[in-house]
């Protein structure tokens, strides 16, 4: 695959450097085959996804000059693919097809965090979180929050991503999952409420005892 | 008066959607007095940030 985009050596050798660093290259295509597969079913297309961002990273490899950036970028490409899958897959699957598992409802967990009377119960009730350079930033807390996006009921984790991740509106994804505006804000409320629950109590809150 | 339950919902729909007037006003007269719900709002903002950072900034530091 000879492209007139790959620098030369001389033109940047740092960049060029990138795709030859092994280690690197895996660990982040790693990173991306989770990231797409968390949000893809299919998961020869999400591999399939992925292959094309870092085909397409290389042949414009050129415009980045930090591996920092870089990632940043293929990641900008690969959300861009994981979108365009999402949208073909549309309907294929509708999220109400997706109700499995425990926990689904969340009224469960509603009942739990608040009295009958709509009140916080005592010892639910939301800390203060150590923000933001506390921490946040690192490995381990990445994977605390992997794990709670994983524990996730799929359709909150779908529909979370979808939001946050991708960044996609309100009507393309209610379009794209068949499903209302209102069912949506509550169903992202809920996801929310459990992600929350999951950082406090695995990290915000473990972190201080 | 506005319950708690009701109070955190509209807080993550105020990521979602814009708020009605009348939503707001009785949403700021739940949160002036409730500070677990000052705390989730903020709460609902930073997850929207350490998303934000899982994709675009995760690795920067670490690299």
């Amino acid at each position: 695959m000879i492209n007139a985009n790959i620098p030369s050596e001389t033109e940047n050798a740092f960049t060029a450097g990138i795709f030859q660093d092994a280690e690197f290259i895996e660990d982040l295509r790693n990173q991306m085959l989770k990231f797409a597969k968390m949000q893809v079913r299919d998961s020869q297309l999400a591999e399939d996804a992925v292959q094309e961002a870092m085909l397409s990273a290389y042949q414009n490899i050129d415009r980045f000059g930090r591996q920092a950036a870089f990632k940043t970028w293929v990641f900008s490409i690969l959300k861009n693919k994981v979108i365009d899958l999402l949208r073909k897959e549309k309907r294929h699957v509708g999220v109400e097809q997706l109700e499995n598992g425990p926990n689904t409802n969340g009224e469960a967990l509603i009942d739990n965090l608040f009295e009958e009377n709509g009140h916080w119960q005592q010892n639910e009730r939301p800390k203060k979180w150590d923000q933001p350079d506390h921490g946040v930033e690192n490995e381990h807390f990445w994977r605390i929050f992997d794990a709670c996006l994983n524990a996730l009921p799929e359709k909150y984790g779908r529909l979370f991503m979808m939001r946050e991740f991708l960044e996609m509106d309100t009507p393309e994804i209610c379009d794209n999952e068949a499903m209302s505006i209102s069912n949506l804000n509550v169903t992202l409320y809920r996801a929310r409420l459990r992600l929350r629950e999951c950082l406090e109590d695995n990290w915000f809150q473990a972190e201080r005892s | 008066m506005m319950k708690c339950k009701e109070a955190t919902q509209l807080l993550s729909e105020k990521l979602d959607r814009p708020l009605a007037t009348k939503e707001k006003v009785s949403l700021a007269m739940h949160t002036a007095i409730c500070s677990p719900c000052r705390q989730f709002g903020k709460q609902m903002e930073e997850m929207r940030e350490i998303s934000k950072r899982y994709i675009k900034g995760k690795d920067a530091t670490t690299k």
